[in-house]
């Protein structure tokens, strides 16, 4: 296995290696296990942007030459993005996400561009157009979704970290499946101006790593206030590496856990681990409360309503008249309908239909009001429960990963396996996805921790605290 | 057949689109330049690139603030934009951000003036603010192009409660939201252009009952003519289909000029569900107190009540005062050539009135130019004429002769009467030679003249004048000739 971004450093300031060896080797790991499908386009400039971090290699900046895999729904000036998509297949973009200047201006190495599910919609990784991705462990699973390359690149050891987007659970899922941090900031902390929207209220790009400390560097030279991004926090920028609080007491460290009840569809092996778990801590001296965050029948359908609500309207700008796929060459009403039938996959058709059919005239009621409503209550449900404990602990998944093909076919079951990821995005927390153990047959499970809206940085120095406790 | 017209009552609402005069665009930082070469004014924002997100515009913003002050409205605190989605290629993001519920302004009123002098107010239920879609151009052979230096444009919809009752009170209202909307200057309201638009809604009702009758609406009427006229058509053809038994339909109908007539556009079964819906890349549109002062301080002036001041004040008539008022430049113009007259009294306000409403009005509308692009006659010019003349120093004849070579000069009329002497003789002994030379020699017409042949005195007169090279005082003329020939 590779070595962390920290490591790595280290061993370059003191002359062990370079960036250039470790990008290179990187690139070899990457070619060598193609069939795994995790990148689906490599930086050409890579290299060279490596050797130019060699020679500053006596003033690196805090990421200098952190090699970093890149969702491909972020949009990076020159380097083709598609969003794994045939609609996008040959869109190459004129700007850079605000992520991806700040990276650059930094010296982030960008080593290329991730699989993912087809606009960031499905739990598998199985949606893409340029075929699944595998998982980097156990061939013929699935690595999760959406953010499916990202997770695989990582704890494949193809690179130091990589950026994902979470609007439901696309950062934490894949990380659990995958053995890796996944963290989803507080909405707004990091800017999407140049992440492709799926569901503009919800989305968020998150981070995974190997190690908490390479998600903490990341998240502190990412977020911070912008002016393309007019819901992005006020917040300056993140410090959440440098200024760590290590004092911790876990004596007086409240965690809130759901109710029997709600634990809804949980596996023996995730059962095991999230029970191990909270043994470990309570021995530690945490105290545990079981507190219920609201509606939680109405989570699901909550977020399927929004997500596919504002997906029907952001996904509409495809129509095959200034960019992307283009069927029937005459402008026209038939022109964008084939070619939206064409450019678009089932699993994206199916979710425009639906967040087409929540917004028309006469369910907007019933439907995208309602849905409105209960995220008021599930907000309102989450301060209640953050007056009265620091942290919430969850499962991230509901099962270990599972085959590839075993749940494709069966759009519901794929919707409920977001079942513990989706209320932080709706409620707009901070959550983080950590390594928490495996199954029988070695199979990754994660768990969940969530925190108070923009209390990001204390999230990630617990999680380093919790989970130094238990591997 | 006029007294079924006479037992039915139009009801009409307008929605006035107008663009605004913002250096940016209303998201993005492309300069709003829409006439400018096809497609230079264009970024991934107002193109609707992948992952671009809107940014709102704070000009655009203050000039809805100062359109619902100006009419009265209220205005909200606090509001929010909503996406209205509709598939068309110029619209690049597949759906247009505008504001549904609760928009920036509301419930207001604007005063329109009737036939008898009296004046009508006329409801504004909302004004809310919203971008442009691009430009299709069909016309061409090859193929339809797209013009997106629009797209993304500011504008603001303006729509009135359904009180105008002829299409001439339409006409009235249009004319009226134009004037306030250029004496804000935040739309130059060029409806040939587009820069301004108005659809109109229109039903008929039995005089005396409340209900509303079905209505139809009117899209993209492109002049003040096709404003009445369309709306006129569209009255008779309600009265007429009611009158033959028929039923109006709810459709949307398009004035077509060729024909001079409306046609189908669409049918209800037709019109599209636009699925509004909270827009979630944009925050909330924050009025506060400082941006309502900021407004208030900026509102001008507006026509109505310049018009009635300009005739109070200045004592001209009212309706000269409204020809002024049409364009705020011109009364400007009016204002500052009397605050420059030596003598500041009615009747010298009067004569300023007058040589704006002829002899300037004329150029200007030669030219096609605004008071503001004709250079040459400024305002101080203008006064010297009007205090030369009053001050007897030159004759009618001279001023308009002095004028139009300050038009083409530019020249100051002081100076230039008087190195070209052109100032009137008032001198009475100067005056009683040239009546003498003129009188020399025509003892025959004297005669004639006073055997009672009086219209001779014309001829009198224009012999001293043309002695004088026409600098005599007329009406010193009249007196000395009238002594001379008792
Ligand atoms: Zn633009």
């Amino acid at each position: 296995m590779t070595n962390s971004y920290s490591k790595d450093r280290e061993n370059v300031i003191s002359g062990i290696t370079t960036f250039d060896t470790i990008v290179q080797q990187h690139i070899g790991n990457i070619n060598a296990n193609s069939s795994m499908n995790a990148f689906l386009l490599l930086n050409d400039n890579a290299i060279q942007s490596s050797k130019e971090t060699d020679k500053r290699a006596c003033s690196l900046s805090s990421i200098d030459g952190i090699n970093i895999a890149i969702k491909d729904n972020i949009s990076t000036k020159g380097i083709r993005t598609t969003c794994a998509s045939k609609m996008l297949q040959d869109f190459i973009p004129v700007y850079d996400a605000t992520v991806i200047s700040r990276l650059k201006q930094k010296g982030a190495i960008i080593l290329g561009k991730a699989n993912m599910d087809e606009f960031a919609m499905g739990s598998s990784g199985e949606t893409s157009y340029f075929g699944a991705t595998d998982h980097p462990l156990f061939s013929g699973y699935v690595p999760g979704g959406s953010s499916s390359g990202s997770a695989a690149a990582v704890a494949a050891g193809f690179c130091h970290a990589a950026l994902g987007s979470d609007t439901g659970g696309s950062v934490r899922q894949p990380a659990a499946f995958c053995g890796v941090y996944g963290f989803k900031p507080s909405y707004g902390r990091i800017s999407r101006y140049g992440l492709i929207a799926f569901a503009s209220s919800l989305d968020q790009i998150g981070i995974f790593a190997r190690d908490i400390d390479t998600v903490s560097l990341v998240f502190d030279s990412i977020s911070g206030e912008d002016e393309y991004d007019s819901t992005c926090s006020r917040l300056s920028p993140s410090d959440s590496f440098s200024n760590v609080d290590n004092s911790i007491d876990y004596h007086s460290l409240t965690i809130a856990i759901l109710p029997e009840n709600e634990l809804l569809g949980l596996s023996q092996d995730v059962r095991k681990v999230y029970d191990t778990t909270i043994q470990s801590l309570k021995k530690a001296g945490c105290t545990f409360k079981e507190l219920s965050i609201p509606a939680s029948s109405a989570w699901i359908p909550t977020y399927y309503i929004l997500a596919t609500a504002e997906a029907s309207s952001n996904l509409a700008r495809y129509d095959g008249v200034r960019y992307g796929a283009r069927v029937n060459n005459d402008i026209s009403q038939d022109m964008t309908t084939a070619s939206r039938s064409d450019g678009f996959g089932k699993e994206v058709q199916r979710r425009i239909m639906l967040g087409t059919y929540v917004l028309s005239s006469g369910y907007y009621e019933a439907y995208y009001k309602k849905a409105q409503k209960a995220r008021r209550v599930i907000v309102n449900g989450y301060k209640s429960i953050f007056d009265q404990a620091d942290l919430m602990l969850l499962p991230t998944t509901p099962t270990a990963p599972f085959k590839r093909g075993e749940k494709s076919s069966n759009p519901l079951e794929m919707y409920l396996s977001d079942y513990f990821t989706v209320s932080a995005n709706i409620a707009g927390i901070p959550a983080i996805s950590f390594p928490a153990g495996y199954n029988d047959q070695g199979l990754p499970i994660g768990l969940q921790l969530q925190a108070t809206f923009n209390q990001d940085e204390k999230l990630l120095h617990l999680t380093k605290q919790i989970a130094s406790l238990i591997v | 057949m006029s007294d079924i017209f006479d037992q039915y009552e139009p009801v009409i609402g307008l929605e006035i689109h107008a663009q605004l005069l913002t250096q940016t665009k209303a998201f993005c930082g492309c300069k709003a330049a829409m006439s400018d070469f096809p497609n230079t004014h264009v970024c991934p924002i107002c193109l609707g690139h992948p992952g671009a997100l809107p940014v709102m515009n704070k000009q655009h913003v203050n000039m809805a603030i100062l359109m619902g002050l100006a009419t009265h409205c209220s205005i909200r605190t606090r509001s929010a934009f909503s996406r209205k989605n509709y598939f068309y290629p110029d619209l690049s993001k597949g759906y247009q951000i505008t504001q549904f519920e609760d928009p920036i302004c509301y419930a207001g009123s604007v005063e329109i003036e009737q036939e008898d002098g009296s004046v009508k107010h006329i409801g504004i239920t909302r004004i809310h603010i919203e971008e442009d879609a691009g430009k299709s151009l069909h016309d061409i052979d090859i193929d339809t192009l797209v013009d997106y230096n629009r797209a993304g444009m500011p504008l603001i919809e303006i729509v009135s409660e359904p009180d105008m009752h002829s299409a001439s009170e339409a006409y009235k209202y249009m004319v009226s939201m134009r004037q306030i909307l250029r004496y804000l200057g935040i739309c130059d309201g060029n409806l040939e252009e587009g820069s301004l638009r108005c659809d109109a809604n229109i039903s008929v009702r039995k005089k005396g009952i409340k209900a509303f009758g079905i209505r139809t609406e009117i899209k993209n009427l492109n002049s003040f003519r096709n404003v009445e006229k369309a709306i006129k058509f569209e009255i008779v053809r309600h009265i007429e289909l009611l009158e033959s038994g028929g039923t109006v339909k709810q459709v949307t109908m398009q004035w077509d000029a060729s024909t001079q007539s409306t046609k189908e556009l669409r049918s209800k079964e037709q019109a599209h569900d636009y699925r509004y819906f909270p827009e979630p890349d944009l925050g909330y549109i924050l009025v506060t107190q400082d941006m309502l002062h900021d407004a208030t301080m900026l509102l001008p002036e507006l026509p109505l009540a310049m018009k009635q001041r300009l005739s109070h004040d200045y004592g001209i008539p009212y309706y000269d005062a409204g020809i002024l008022t049409e364009d705020k430049s011109l009364a400007n113009f009016f204002e500052k050539t009397c605050l420059q007259l030596s003598v500041k009294d009615k009747e010298r306000y009067k004569l300023v009135c007058n040589w704006i409403l002829t002899e300037i009005l004329k150029i200007l509308s030669d030219k096609k130019i605004s008071i503001n692009e004709a250079i040459t006659i400024s305002s101080k010019g203008i006064a010297e004429i009007v205090d030369l003349f009053a001050d007897e120093k030159i004759s009618s004849k001279i001023a308009k002769e002095v004028f139009s070579h300050i038009v083409q000069t530019g020249e100051s009329p002081l100076q230039y009467v008087e190195s070209k002497n052109l100032q009137q003789i008032s001198d009475e002994h100067i005056i009683a030679e040239f009546v003498n030379s003129a009188l020399n020699g025509e003892a025959e017409n004297i005669e004639k003249y006073r055997a009672g042949k009086s219209n001779l005195m014309g001829y009198f007169i224009s012999k001293v004048m043309k002695i004088s090279n026409g600098k005599a005082n007329p009406r010193m003329v009249n007196d000395l000739l009238n002594q001379q020939l008792m």
